[in-house]
């Protein structure tokens, strides 16, 4: 079986896979990182989106083969090492964006790659359109977008943004 | 998905080898391959992942653009070089599926897949592309074959494709409102080799163009141009998304609003 | 400084976000046991046809297969129950045809369980079902109520005539029928309700797990009621003792209705689990649950409203034909019943209601409760048609709204179906949402579309619904098979924490929140010292789950009794400190005092002393401080309000998009706001979806064509505006919170003022209804059949 060596959440890792496991069954099954999800089987849900060398990618449409020598980032990697959440875990939980939680971690990973995308700012429009990838069946995606908005100033350097409603 | 074996030659000449073999399956960014895979619709003894053979990259030069086939979506939408020449090529390849598929999603990948639902077929098939593969040259006209078929032969790799410069071009899609993918998309273009006019997503043969439209805009380049010519709706795909007539009226409305967006 | 307030009205943040922004939720498939294998069931490709042979000799013999079941291994145990009987017209029991754990000689719908195989690893498990020969002989199949009624159509049960499972009635037949001869305007609507697909994002998994030793049985399970789940196996599949029976629901990921339900996943597991001393893990792939988790809605239904001369309602007869789907699920019966018929009078003075329904088994999933069960149903059937009437009188919409709604002074108010109504302002809920709205300006902003070519339309809807289900008594007399009380166990801890036992369940709502402010408000202990514990049946007191909006109006009001108790036996503690007469002693924000003076112990004191009886009063009480209530509301509660909806139509592609969306709910007490909010929120957009997005579609034979995300249309954000959501309440006058519950109101709602909406932006087109959902194509095939008659006038 082949040989699989990455570095995820900053920790080396490997594991011995089959040649079909997918990223995410690497991630959940063999490492024990249950924070990224599977949420569907057609590649549409973006529960299980996670940072592989950067970018925002469904691992449940990648090999865990393909991810051999990456760097990948998953839920459980954002908060600083004392615990501290990066801004968009913080603005998730400032404006209800979640509510079962489910959809949370995919939506999480997106939408920093969404705003780190977008330094010059975004809209209404943009983050709608930057969340089609990501399905939420509780929030009607309302809060969703409120938090993401929240979070630009604060991933772009501008301070915190105006008091919640 | 059944397991296979995996392989991830460093040669154009080692992948060709082994996609030789008819039971072998390439493999560049996986955004189709792998759901079907994982539907069990294939069932591959070998897949090929083709990135390391060095094949992505954009160089624009005389007139031309040339896009390696490993190049992702998101790499061609955001190069400032394809965004100055060809513009819509650039916006096709910003609304390609959702971020995380067009941070994997390749150039080669949807031209060799040829999805009768994928938005490139319908740019190269409009800007009269060249398709350059390990062994030739294979001109637009003559690469797509409908539905999911294409000219290439067992262990035949697409390594780039070449884009002449249009004067004007413009690509619209009305999604599938539930996969997104191209219900109907249409690529118009203005160029060296004429007016063409390119239909994704609608047809049941896959891309194709559409010749009536490409008549009446080179005779006047304008939406109002295309006022009263009717799409014939056989041949069109009809489901629960909508009837062969409806996409033949969006084939006409999407090809208006591309040439009112190509200017 | 003074501690943040953090009781009734506090938009406090949620308690559980921490675990579930960083990762580390608990659903059931992140549950990993030791010595744990996996199941893959084998599922039924077609609609309808008998199983000749089944062989699993190859299959058994894949690599990893431990073991192999089909119906054949299952004979000593029950079919799934239905938890609430219908009766016929004349009296008679519905039908009730065995639903089989595993199909037993013949399949009855697409996704259907066969068998299951059980081996080391998910693909070994999934590898060798397709091993499995299945030698089938195809039937007919049926997939519409309209087809499976007629003469002659596909029979889904031998002995179930007609595919008839029951022909109920409630109301007054006689008087509508004097009512429709004296009419001045008779209005008549024939619609669907479409079929959806709940979709929750954690599709559902089960764990089963037995201890030899022991001889106890656990099963994690993806559900909404764990007591339910553990009492249905218990006592009707599996003939288990139910104290060896331990049903735990982790963190579950969404639930909206399809996670009530006793599924044979569940059963399967922890039966096997037993056979093969081995914890089996089952988790869904999205395109099972697709065609295995019950779907919602699909009534098609017929309604008739007579008006007099002024445009008042004098009667309402409707006949609904109710999808069953294959078998009954267990409360699939009740949704187009006492969940939807009772609901007809709506927000209005109807004096005469009548209503059919006619159950239908078809070769399509079982149906069942989804997010409003049965009151979406009459709410849309209702709005529309007070739409058509106001059309048809040409008595304004909203001014013929108004001459029919109850009054507030009216309240309570007994409707002509059963129900008796306690409070509302129907038409303080309009007002707001008008002008919220800018009803007024609607006008100016149509005209300014048209300019733009695009049509635009404005809609509402002033509907009503019914949440908490009771009192058991009653739901008993008619039928369900179930209490329907709630239970909550406050427990403090000796220094001065709080642990709440409750038996509603939370997947999504934030209840680990929103009860711990109960506590917060009525012991005045801080919220970060509140633990709220649910979803283990060892854990727990016996109690129903959640559903039905019912987890604050009856469950909380049991935490309020429980909490009533601790108070009690707290003045009596406290009196004994202070050594003052337990008359005198008051109890307020988590302080005892003796009334008129300064002599005060707090609750933290109070529980301290429970534990640390040194200084007691021994003979008068028992040590520890933990009390529990079990709450049997006397009524349903009544939420209601206005929803209003602005589309606008882009008239090449027939696109409707919602520029603009107000919902004014009334919803009784609302402990948190945000999260208030948050569920109106998301329930309007699963009525959007409904009214333009999903459609559950089969063909005519059974086969389910939108079997996944590639064609089954879900909301994705850019569908979707941001919404206008406030409350503007009158409170439940026979709980002692007030609440009605704010669960399912967003989407009872919206689909009629969404589609009343779409009507209107059509009116020049001389539309008068518009099925659900309506779609691109939908619209633009109206449109296109209606541009020459258009073009000749």
């Amino acid at each position: 079986m082949p040989q699989v060596s990455l570095t995820v959440n900053g920790k080396p890792a490997s594991a011995e896979v089959e040649a079909r496991t997918l990223l995410v069954e690497l991630l959940r099954e063999k490492l024990g990182l249950t924070g990224t999800h599977v949420g569907c089987d057609t590649s549409q849900c973006g529960a299980c989106v996670v940072h592989v060398d950067g970018m925002a990618v469904k691992s449940c449409t990648m090999l865990a083969v393909q991810a051999d020598g990456a760097k990948v980032t998953t839920i459980e990697g954002l908060a600083a090492a004392d615990g501290t959440l990066h801004p968009m875990q913080e603005m998730f939980r400032e404006h209800h964006a979640l509510q079962c939680g489910f959809c949370t971690p995919g939506m999480v990973m997106t939408a920093i790659d969404l705003v780190a995308t977008h330094p010059d700012g975004l809209t209404e429009e943009q983050i709608r359109h930057g969340l089609e990838g990501n399905l939420c069946r509780c929030t009607g995606y309302h809060n969703i977008v409120k938090a993401i908005a929240a979070a630009w100033p604060l991933m772009h350097g501008k301070g915190m943004p105006a008091a919640a409603e | 998905m059944y397991d296979f074996a995996y392989q991830k030659p460093a040669s154009i000449a080692d992948a060709a080898k082994l996609l030789a073999d008819p039971e072998a399956k390439a493999l560049a960014g996986g955004m189709t391959l792998i759901p079907v895979l994982k539907q069990r619709l294939n069932k591959p003894a070998t897949v090929v992942d083709l990135s390391k053979l060095g094949l992505a990259g954009i160089t624009v030069s005389g007139g031309m653009v040339a896009i390696g086939a490993m190049t992702t979506h998101v790499t061609v939408a955001r190069s400032a070089e394809v965004k100055k020449a060809i513009p819509a090529l650039a916006s096709l390849a910003a609304n390609i599926g959702d971020r995380a598929v067009r941070y994997r999603g390749t150039i080669g990948g949807s031209l060799a897949n040829n999805d009768p639902t994928a938005d490139y077929p319908a740019a190269v098939l409009a800007l009269g592309a060249t398709i350059k593969t390990n062994r030739r040259s294979i001109d637009a006209d003559s690469y797509f074959q409908g539905m999911f078929a294409t000219a290439l032969e067992p262990g035949e790799i697409i390594t780039a494709v070449e884009f002449p410069v249009p004067e004007k071009a413009a690509y619209v899609k009305f999604p599938n409102p539930a996969s997104r993918y191209a219900m109907v998309g249409v690529f118009v273009a203005k160029g060296p080799k004429g007016v063409r006019v390119a239909v994704t997503g609608a047809g049941q043969n896959g891309v194709h163009r559409h010749t009536a439209f490409e008549q009446a805009l080179t005779k006047s380049w304008s939406a109002a141009a295309l006022d009263g010519i009717a799409t014939p709706s056989a041949g069109l795909n009809s489901d629960i998304h909508g009837s062969a007539e409806y996409r033949a009226h969006l084939v006409g409305v999407m090809a208006k609003r591309a040439v009112a967006a190509a200017g | 400084m003074a501690p943040p307030f953090e009781g009734i009205g506090a938009s406090v943040r949620r308690k559980e976000d921490l675990r579930f922004i960083s990762g580390h939720g608990h659903y059931t498939d992140d549950i990993n046991r030791p010595g744990q294998v996996y199941a893959y069931f084998r599922r039924s490709d077609r609609p309808h046809a008998k199983i000749v042979s089944i062989d699993t000799k190859e299959a058994a013999a894949a690599p990893g297969v431990l073991a192999i079941y089909t119906a054949a291994d299952l004979a000593a145990i029950g079919g799934l129950p239905c938890g609430w009987q219908i009766h016929n017209k004349d009296g008679s029991p519905m039908a009730e045809p065995k639903h089989p754990v595993l199909a037993e000689g013949r399949v009855r719908h697409v996704g259907d369980p066969i068998a299951v195989v059980i081996a080391e690893t998910k693909q070994q498990a999934k590898d060798a079902a397709e091993l499995l020969a299945i030698d089938f002989e195809d039937l007919p199949g049926v997939a519409t109520v309209t087809d499976a009624v007629k003469p002659g159509a596909p029979q889904v049960h031998d002995g179930v005539a007609n595919n008839v499972c029951y022909d109920w009635h409630i109301g007054d037949k006689a008087a509508v029928d004097a009512a429709f001869a004296r009419a001045a305007h008779k209005v008549r609507l024939d619609l669907t309700n479409n079929r959806l697909i709940p979709n929750a994002m954690e599709p559902r998994a089960a764990i089963g797990e037995y201890d030899a030793a022991t001889g106890d049985y656990t099963l994690y399970t993806t559900t909404q009621n764990p007591h339910v789940i553990r009492l249905l196996m218990c006592a009707f599949v599996l003939q288990l003792p139910e104290h060896k029976v331990r049903v735990v629901a982790p963190d579950v990921g969404g639930g909206f209705g399809s996670k009530i339900y006793h599924y044979a996943e569940e059963a399967v597991v922890t039966w096997a689990a037993a056979k093969l001393h081995r914890p089996i893990k089952w988790t869904a792939e999205r395109s099972e649950s697709f065609m295995s988790d019950a779907h919602g809605r699909d009534h098609v239904t017929t309604g008739e409203l007579a008006l007099d001369k002024d445009g008042k309602f004098i009667g309402l007869r409707v006949h609904t034909y109710a999808n069953m789907g294959a078998y009954l699920s267990t409360f699939a019966t009740a949704v187009p019943t006492y969940l939807s018929a009772t609901l007809l009078a709506g927000t209005y003075t109807t004096p005469a209601i009548y209503g059919e329904v006619t159950a239908v088994f078809t070769n399509t999933v079982p149906v069942d409760a989804y997010r409003g069960a049965g009151r979406p149903e009459t709410a849309y059937l209702i709005e529309r048609l007070v739409d058509c009437a106001a059309r048809e009188t040409g008595i304004d919409r909203v001014e013929i709204r108004r001459r029919n709604f109850i009054p507030r002074s009216a309240f309570p108010y007994q409707t002509p179906v059963a129900l008796q109504y306690d409070s509302g302002d129907y038409v303080a809920t309009l007002d707001v949402a008008m002008k919220k709205a800018d009803w007024a300006g609607f006008p100016a902003r149509r005209a300014a579309a048209a300019a733009k070519g695009r049509l635009r339309g404005i809609g509402m809807s002033t509907y009503i619904e019914a949440c908490g289900v009771a009192p058991s008594a009653v739901a008993g007399a008619l039928g369900a098979r179930a209490g329907l009380y709630e239970v909550a166990n406050i427990r403090f801890n000796p220094t001065g924490s709080v642990t709440v036992f409750t038996g509603t369940h939370s997947h999504g709502q934030g209840h680990e929140t929103t009860l711990a402010q109960l506590v917060t408000e009525q012991l005045g202990v801080p919220l970060a010292q509140v633990e709220v514990v649910h979803g283990d049946t060892a854990k727990i007191p016996f109690g129903m789950g959640t559903y039905g909006s019912r987890s604050l109006a009856v469950g909380g009001s049991a935490m309020v009794k429980a909490m009533d108790k601790i108070i009690a036996k707290g003045k009596k503690i406290a009196a004994h400190l202070l050594e003052a007469d337990v008359r005198d002693i008051e109890f307020k924000d988590g302080k005892f005092t003796v009334a008129g003076t300064d002599k005060s112990k707090t609750i933290g004191e109070i529980a301290f002393t429970a534990y640390v009886p040194h200084n007691y009063p021994h003979e008068e009480l028992e040590p520890g401080l933990e009390e529990t209530a079990f709450y049997d509301p006397k009524n349903f509660t009544f939420p209601g309000g206005c929803h209003i909806c602005e589309v606008e139509i882009d008239r090449d592609t027939g696109v409707v998009h919602v520029v603009n969306f107000t919902a004014v709910d009334d919803v009784g007490r609302v402990v948190n706001p945000m999260i208030v909010e948050g569920q109106v929120q998301g329930g309007v957009a699963q009525g959007i979806g409904q009214a333009l997005l999903e459609n559950a579609a089969y063909d005519a034979s059974g086969q389910l064509v939108s079997g996944s995300f590639m064609d089954y249309t879900m909301p994705r954000a850019d569908d979707l505006p941001s919404f206008h959501v406030a409350t503007e309440n009158t409170m439940c006058t026979h709980n002692p919170l007030g609440s009605k519950g704010c669960g399912e109101v967003g989407a009872i709602g919206s689909p009629p003022a969404v589609i009343n909406a779409v009507v209107d932006a059509l009116r020049d087109y001389g539309v008068r209804h518009v099925d659900m959902p309506a779609t691109p194509a939908k619209i633009w095939s109206i449109m296109h059949a209606a541009a020459p008659k258009m073009a000749a006038e």
